[in-house]
C-alpha cells in the first residue's frame, strides 16, 4: 500500500529552524512505522536521522510523536495509523537532528534516584529467597525500557523541566517495592520534594504513553502513600 | 587528533561488555565505549532464560550441563572452555541475583526454572529444569541489572561512539579509533589492552532476530587487522521467528508445553526426535521444519508451520510468556492463547567469532597463541564454548561468565604492561575511509546493497546449503563488492550521519558473508548447523576441527586447529 509521511525535519548543520517534509513509499500492511522511515532513508533521504535498533519495541531507541502521541515507531503498524503519518520528536528534550533528542538530562535524573540494588547485609552464598508474592509486588515497573514516553507526555514536566518524571520515579519504585533492597529510606528523601514525585499531578498521560503497558500513576501513586505513611 | 588514555578500553555495553567493565575497573583506569546507549543493547532481548545447574527443582549437575553442551555443538565445543562455563554459571547467576537480578521464584522462594531445548538430566535421558528466567525478559533483566550496577560503580562510557579501527602497533594492541556520532569526529583511545564484546551479526540476513545495529563490527574490525576469524561457517537458526519478521518466539514456549504443527496439525517432531520432540537442539528442528516445508508440508503449502500454544492454559502463557504474547499481538493481530502463530526459522546466533581463550585472550594462530593486550567475549567472540550449535540459555551464560573471566584478566594484565605507543597518525585508515565515501559519486545505495546481501544469503547460505549455492553466493558477493565502491551518500554533515555508519556496518557484513560463504564451502561435510547437502554426514576423521579464516588481499585463506576433547569422546547425536 501507498504511505504518506509528514516528517518533522531538522538540522542544526543546515537549518535555522524545523520545517515539515512530506514522503510517500510503498510498504505492507503489516509493516511498522519503522520500517516506514527506513524506507525513507534508503530510497529517498538519506540524511534522516533516527535511534532504532531491536525493532521489536524492547531497547528503548525509537519513542516519537507519532500522530500527535508518544510511541515506539517499531511498535506500530502502518495500517493502524492515520495518514499522513506524522513524525515529530519527543517534546522537552533539545532536538540534536531529526528525531534525535537529547537524552542525558533524563539519564541524569534516572541515575539521581540511585537506580541499583542497595544492601548492608552480606548476601547468603546461594540465592536471597524472596517469595512470588514478593517478587510480583515490583514486577510491572521492572518492565521500563527508559524510552523517554511517559516523561515527554507529561505536562507536569513540560512545564517544570526539574521535575523527576515519571521514568525516574518507575526506575525507583522498582527498588523500593523489592523485598531485597535496603536504601528505601535514601530513594524515598531523594522523591519527597517539590520536584519530586509532588510534582505529578495525575493526568494519566504517562500510562497511555507507556509502550511496556506500565501502570504510571499508580507506582507513583504507591510510592507517594509511602511518603504519607512514613514507611512501605 | 583528540586523544584519550586509559589502561584498558571495553569495546560494547551488552552484558559481555558491562560484566568485564565491572570487574576492570576495580582495578584499572576502563572506558567502556558502545555506539548504542547501554540500556539499547541487543542482549536486552534475550527472553528465555539462563542456563545453570541449580538444580533449583530436581537434581541438578553442571557435568550433565557440559555433556548437553558438547553434545548439543556436535562436539566440536572446546570441553575444557565448556567444563568452564558449566561449572562457574552456577556461581555467577548466583552473583547476578545478589547484584540485584529481580528472577522468577519458585514456590519456596528460590530462582525459578524451566526446561529448554538440549537440556537434560542423566546425559540425555529425558528434558530438565535448567533454564534461570525473569518471565520472558531475562535478557532485559540482565542488561538492566548489569548498567544499573554499573553506575552504582561509577563507570566511565562513552555512549553513542562508534568503533572503526583496532590499533596495532608492532603485533602489540595499543587503543582503538572512533566516531562520535553526535559530532562526526574521530577519536583515538590509547590504551594498553582492548575488549571486544560487540555482539553478533545476524543482519547478513534477511530473516533475523537480530537488531538492526547487529552487523559483526567487532568481528570485522580485527579481521581487517589480520586477526582471524573461527568457525565461521556455524550460524544457527533459531526454529520460531515470527512470520516474515523474523522476530523471535522464545524457546521457553516450547519449554512450557507449546507445540509445532504442520499443514495437517501433525506434531512433526516426533519423527525427527523421538526423545526430546519440539525440545531437541535447535539446527535440528530448523531443518525439521525447512524439510516440512519443502515437502509441501507447509501451512497452505506456504513457508511457514504452526507453533501452537493454544492448548496451554492461558495463566501460564501470560504469567510466563507476556512479552511473546505482546510480540504476536502486536505484529500478527493474533491472540496465542486462542490460536496457533506463523513461525518459520529466523537467523540467530553467530557461534563463530574472534578466536580466544578461556580468560578472553584472542588467540591468533593453529597454536593458541595469545596477542597481548587483544580480549573478546561475548557473541563477537568464539571460546569455543558452542561448537557447531548453541544450545538455548548458553549465551547468557558464556556473556557472564567470560564477559567476567576477560574483565578480570583484564584488570590483571594492565597492571604489569606498559603502554605501548600510538602509530604514526593513528586515524589515517578511518580518514581515509570517510573520505572515500564523502567523495564518491556513484550511483549505489547502501540500503539497496544490503538488501540484496541479505536476500541472497538467506537462500543461499542458511539452513541447507551446497557446493553449487555457495559458489554462486561468491560471485554475488564479488559483485556486491564491486558495487559498494560506488556507493555514494547522500548525507554530507558530519552530525548524526547514520548512513556513514550504515555504510560502515554494510562494509562488516559484506566482510563477514565472505568469510562465513568459504568457510561453509570448505567443509565438507554436516556438523550442527552446518548442514551440507552434498556431504550430509559429520565426518570426524577429516573436519573434527575449528576453521581459522584470514584476510588475505581480497581473499580469505583457511587454516585449522585442532578440538580441546576431554571428558567426552564424540558419538553419534541422536535425540
Ligand atoms: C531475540 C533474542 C533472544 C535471545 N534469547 C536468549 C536466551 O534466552 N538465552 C540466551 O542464552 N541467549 C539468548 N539470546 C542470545 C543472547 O542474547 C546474545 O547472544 C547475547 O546477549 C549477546 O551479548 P553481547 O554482550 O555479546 O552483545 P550485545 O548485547 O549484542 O551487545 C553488543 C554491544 O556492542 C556495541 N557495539 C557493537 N558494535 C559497535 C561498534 N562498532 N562500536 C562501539 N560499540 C559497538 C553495542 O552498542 C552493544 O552495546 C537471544 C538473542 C536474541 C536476538
Ligand atoms: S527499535 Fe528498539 S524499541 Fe524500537
Amino acid at each position: 500500500m501507498e504511505v504518506s509521511f509528514k516528517i518533522l525535519r531538522f538540522d542544526p548543520q543546515r537549518d535555522a529552524r524545523a520545517h515539515w517534509e512530506e514522503y510517500e513509499v510503498e510498504l505492507e500492511p503489516t509493516d511498522r512505522v519503522l520500517d516506514g522511515l527506513e524506507e525513507i532513508k534508503g530510497r529517498l533521504d538519506g540524511t534522516l536521522a533516527l535511534r532504532r535498533s531491536c525493532a521489536h519495541g524492547i531497547c528503548g531507541s525509537d519513542a516519537m510523536l507519532i500522530n500527535g502521541r508518544n510511541r515506539l515507531a517499531c511498535k506500530v503498524l502502518v495500517k493502524n495509523l492515520k495518514q499522513p503519518i506524522t513524525i515529530e520528536p519527543m517534546r522537552g528534550f533539545n532536538v540534536l537532528k531529526d528525531l534525535i533528542v537529547d537524552m542525558e538530562p533524563f539519564f541524569a535524573k534516572y541515575r539521581s534516584v540511585q537506580p541499583y540494588l542497595i544492601e548492608k547485609d552480606a548476601p547468603p552464598e546461594k540465592e536471597r529467597l524472596q517469595s512470588q508474592a514478593q517478587r510480583e509486588r515490583f514486577d510491572d515497573t521492572t518492565k521500563c525500557i527508559l524510552c523517554g514516553a511517559c516523561t515527554t507526555s507529561c505536562p507536569s514536566f513540560w512545564s517544570n523541566p526539574d521535575y523527576v518524571g515519571p521514568a525516574a520515579i518507575v526506575q525507583a519504585h522498582r527498588f523500593i517495592f523489592d523485598s531485597r533492597d535496603q536504601g528505601k529510606e535514601e530513594r524515598l528523601k531523594v522523591l519527597n520534594h517539590g520536584d519530586g514525585v509532588w510534582r505529578c499531578r495525575t493526568v494519566f498521560n504517562c500510562v497511555e504513553a507507556c509502550p511496556r503497558g506500565i501502570n504510571v500513576t499508580r507506582a507513583i501513586g504507591e510510592i507517594k502513600q509511602a511518603l504519607a505513611r512514613g514507611k512501605v | 587528533m583528540a586523544v584519550h588514555e586509559f589502561d584498558g578500553i571495553i569495546i560494547g555495553a551488552g552484558g559481555a561488555g558491562l560484566m568485564a567493565a565491572l570487574q576492570a575497573s576495580k582495578s584499572a583506569k576502563i572506558a567502556v565505549l558502545s555506539k548504542l546507549y547501554p540500556t539499547r543493547s541487543h542482549t536486552g532481548t534475550a527472553q528465555g532464560g539462563i542456563g545453570a545447574a541449580l538444580g533449583n527443582l530436581e537434581e541438578d549437575h553442571w557435568e550433565w550441563h557440559m555433556f548437553d553442551t558438547i553434545k548439543g555443538g556436535d562436539y566440536l565445543v572446546d570441553q575444557d572452555a565448556a567444563e568452564i562455563m558449566c561449572r562457574e554459571a552456577v556461581d555467577t547467576v548466583y552473583e547476578l541475583e545478589h547484584m540485584g537480578l529481580p528472577f522468577s521464584r519458585t514456590p519456596d522462594g528460590k530462582i525459578a526454572q524451566r526446561p529448554f531445548g538440549g537440556h537434560t538430566r542423566e546425559f540425555g535421558k529425558a528434558p530438565v529444569q535448567r533454564s534461570c528466567y525473569a518471565a520472558d525478559r531475562t535478557g532485559h533483566m540482565i542488561l538492566q541489572t548489569l548498567y544499573q550496577q554499573c553506575i552504582k560503580q561509577g563507570v566511565t562510557f562513552f555512549n553513542e561512539f562508534h568503533v572503526v579501527d583496532l590499533l596495532v602497533q608492532d603485533g602489540v594492541v595499543c587503543g582503538a579509533v572512533a566516531i562520535e556520532i553526535a559530532t562526526g569526529e574521530l577519536y583515538t583511545f590509547h590504551a594498553k589492552a582492548v575488549l571486544f564484546a560487540t555482539g553478533g551479526s545476524g543482519r547478513m540476513y534477511k530473516i533475523t532476530s537480530n537488531a538492526l545495529t547487529l552487523t559483526g563490527d567487532g568481528m570485522a574490525v580485527v579481521y581487517r587487522r589480520g586477526i582471524p576469524l573461527e568457525d565461521m561457517e556455524f550460524f544457527q537458526f533459531h526454529p520460531t521467528g515470527i512470520y516474515k519478521m523474523g522476530i523471535l518466539i522464545t524457546e521457553a514456549a516450547r519449554g512450557e508445553g507449546g507445540i509445532l504443527r504442520n499443514n495437517s496439525g501433525e506434531r512433526f517432531m516426533e519423527r525427527y526426535a523421538a526423545t526430546l520432540k519440539d525440545l531437541a537442539p535447535r539446527d535440528m528442528v530448523s531443518r525439521a521444519i525447512y524439510k516440512e516445508i519443502r515437502e509441501g508440508r507447509g501451512i497452505g503449502g506456504k513457508d511457514y508451520v504452526h507453533l501452537d500454544l493454544t492448548h496451554l492454559d492461558s495463566k501460564v502463557i501470560h504469567a510466563k510468556l507476556p512479552d511473546i504474547t505482546d510480540f504476536v499481538e502486536t505484529y500478527m493481530g493474533i491472540d496465542p492463547v486462542k490460536s496457533p502463530i506463523p513461525i518459520q526459522p529466523t537467523a540467530h546466533y553467530a557461534m563463530g567469532g574472534i578466536p580466544t581463550n578461556s580468560d578472553a585472550e584472542v588467540v591468533i594462530d593453529e597454536k593458541n597463541t595469545a596477542m597481548p593486550g587483544l580480549y573478546a567475549a561475548g557473541e563477537c567472540a568464539c571460546v569455543s564454548v558452542h561448537g557447531a550449535n548453541r544450545l538455548g540459555t548458553n549465551s547468557l551464560v558464556d556473556i557472564i561468565v567470560f564477559g567476567r573471566r576477560g574483565g578480570k584478566a583484564l584488570g590483571r594484565f594492565v597492571q604489569q604492561a606498559p603502554l605501548q605507543p600510538l602509530p604514526p597518525d593513528s586515524e589515517k585508515a578511518t580518514r581515509d575511509r570517510i573520505e572515500r565515501l564523502f567523495e564518491s559519486r556513484g550511483s549505489e545505495s547502501v540500503a539497496r546493497i544490503r538488501e540484496k546481501l541479505q536476500a541472497e544469503m538467506m537462500d543461499k547460505a542458511s539452513v541447507f546449503r551446497t557446493e553449487g549455492e555457495l559458489k554462486k553466493m561468491l560471485d554475488i558477493l564479488r559483485g556486491l563488492r564491486q558495487r559498494y565502491s560506488n556507493v555514494c551518500l547522500q548525507d554530507r554533515g558530519r552530525k548524526f550521519n547514520m548512513e556513514l555508519l550504515e555504510a560502515f556496518e554494510l562494509d562488516h557484513l559484506l566482510e563477514l558473508s565472505q568469510v562465513t560463504v568459504t568457510s561453509a564451502m570448505a567443509r565438507q561435510e554436516s556438523r550442527g548447523a552446518h548442514a551440507r547437502e552434498d556431504f550430509p554426514k559429520r565426518d570426524d576423521a577429516k573436519w573434527l576441527k575449528h576453521t581459522l579464516a584470514y584476510r588475505d588481499e581480497e581473499l580469505v585463506s583457511l587454516k585449522y586447529k585442532p578440538v580441546s576433547i576431554t571428558k567426552f569422546q564424540p558419538q553419534e547425536r541422536k535425540y
